[in-house]
């Protein structure tokens, strides 16, 4: 069972790894994601817009197809959202698994698909008062349907 | 039935969510979404490109054929760009 978690607060990636490993003997590798936010073009801060409700079901689901897919033996996503500052983290996906292959094609499947089916929408604010939501890319549909055509 | 807009549908419909109670002969996504953009100037603003609109029925993803009915909870916003 994944630990999923939608939240404003800073995570840290040290103790998410420490916590999926603490007292366990079964794995034999655990591999990261950790999303950033970029300062491009003066950016003042990224605000991350979700559909509370949907987006905790659709992390569920693409987690429990990740853990159907390869032998996770353990599972983290965190994933921000409100006013977020150049250099801060955004998202965290961690995979364990007894062997490096899976838990590392687990993690780029889950942040591939999370980029393209779970409901967050990001908006750039600069530091002229500008602001734009940001378009989705074609890269990123192309990189999640990699992992087949099938859908959740 | 409850719908709900989020992103820049939401900025340019000028509120988050109503309860509507459409017409009978609306059955689907694609004829919820015609008949919300005559709403209001905003709804039409928001609503003017369907190729960049994306839904949901009851917190799925659902295609434009996907069936809506009384009870519904129905979310339109743009493709999503987390992570």
């Amino acid at each position: 069972m994944a630990r999923i978690l939608v939240q404003e607060a800073l995570f840290d990636m040290a103790t998410e790894s420490a916590a999926l490993t603490a007292g366990r003997t079964d794995i034999g590798g655990v591999a990261s994601f950790l999303g950033v936010c970029r300062g491009d073009d003066a950016l003042a801060a990224m605000v991350l817009e979700h559909y509370p409700g949907m987006t905790e079901r659709a992390l569920g689901r693409i987690a429990a197809e990740a853990e159907a897919r390869w032998p996770l033996t353990g599972c983290t996503v965190i994933h921000r959202v409100g006013r977020i500052l150049p250099g801060e983290p955004i998202v965290l996906v961690l995979t364990a698994s007894a062997h490096r292959a899976a838990a590392l094609e687990a993690c780029a499947f889950l942040i591939d698909w999370l980029k393209t089916k779970a409901p967050f929408w990001k908006r750039e604010e600069f530091a002229d008062g500008d602001a734009r939501w940001v378009a989705a890319k074609n890269d990123d549909d192309a990189a999640a349907a990699r992992w087949s055509v099938k859908n959740i | 039935m409850r719908i709900l807009y989020f992103a820049w549908l939401r900025q340019k419909i000028g509120f988050a969510e109503e309860e509507v109670t459409p017409p009978a002969e609306i059955h689907d996504i694609a004829g919820l979404r015609e008949w919300l953009a005559t709403r209001s100037p905003g709804h039409a603003a928001a609503f003017a490109d369907a190729k960049q609109i994306r839904a949901a029925v009851n917190q799925d993803f659902a295609a434009p054929d996907h069936p809506v009915a009384a009870g519904d909870e129905i979310a339109f916003f743009p493709p999503v760009t987390g992570g």
